[in-house]
């Protein structure tokens, strides 16, 4: 794929080592702030790969809005014991994690590095694509008359998502009249 | 300039999301397990948009946007379920539920 190696390696270094951070610190703000490099790497390699929407778009929901929501609720919590899970998890079953995660990742560069690639190819090339008015242009005529559907069950689903987040984190008014569920 | 193989993207991929894999084994915190949940979608987002170019069809950019917007709710809905944790059992140890084995 015509992109350029030195970029692609520098974000992929970036959001391997990023990541690693995530799983690996021991408070969580850390790990978030590290969630935040990944994401904008990943937003960079994204935009190598000419999908200049997707890579606003991961900048904007993920670290402007989703990493807001997990800073904000650390912020709630105000939690400042850390917790020395990763210790208390056994070192078998580290172990273990650690090798099905390996196995996993080596059927899968296997199966990536000797399968050829898929022999349909749509027309939607970088030319065709410039010449019918650029990525954002294609992406959103084709999200509005090819995925119509889909596009609004989305809004269903980030309905019910919004009623059940209020639902579940409501303060009960009280113990007694709240119903007999959680007594 | 040499050029970089789609299957070494797609394995990148594969690795970001085994590493999420595994901190969502290992890990107790909750809050760690859903920002490793966010890693794994990310990591199939960077494939979808893998094979869109090499397919040259931007129906992988489209399913991005989905699944973003589920991943948007996901986290919204999860850290709802955190906070109602919190109330009731003052921690955010997944070790410290267990009121159905009581």
């Amino acid at each position: 794929m015509d992109i350029s190696p030195c970029f692609f390696y520098l974000f992929a270094g970036l959001a391997i080592a990023g990541s690693l951070f995530v799983i690996l610190k021991k408070n969580p703000v850390s790990s978030a702030f590290s969630l935040i490099l990944v994401f904008f790497s990943f937003a960079g390699i994204y935009a190598l790969l000419d999908a200049h929407l997707v890579a606003a778009i991961q900048i904007l929901v993920y670290a402007g809005a989703i990493m807001v929501l997990f800073i904000f609720v650390i912020m709630l919590l105000n939690s400042d014991v850390v917790s020395l899970d990763i210790a208390r998890a056994g070192k078998i079953y580290r172990l273990l994690a650690v090798a099905a995660g390996a196995l996993g990742l080596c059927v899968f560069v296997w199966a990536f590095r000797h399968n050829p690639p898929p022999k349909f190819t749509g027309n939607f090339t970088i030319d065709r694509i410039e010449a019918a008015g650029g990525n954002t242009r294609v992406i959103s005529e084709m999200m509005f008359s090819e995925y119509i559907l889909p596009f609004e069950l989305t809004s269903v689903v980030l309905l019910v998502a919004i009623v059940g987040a209020v639902a579940i984190a409501r303060r009960k008014p009280s113990q007694n009249e709240s119903g007999g569920h959680n007594a | 300039m040499p050029k970089v193989e789609p299957w070494v993207i797609l394995s990148f991929c594969s690795m970001i999301f085994f590493i999420g894999f595994v901190g969502l084994l290992i890990r107790r915190n909750i809050l760690i397990v859903l920002m490793s949940i966010e890693l794994m979608l990310n990591a199939v987002n960077l494939s979808f948009v893998t094979f869109s170019k090499q397919l040259a069809h931007p129906g992988g950019q489209m399913s991005v946007f989905f699944i973003i917007t589920v991943a948007a709710a996901e986290s919204a809905v999860g850290l709802g379920l955190l906070i109602a944790m919190f109330r009731t059992l003052r921690s955010v140890d997944t070790d410290d539920i267990r009121m159905l084995k009581e």
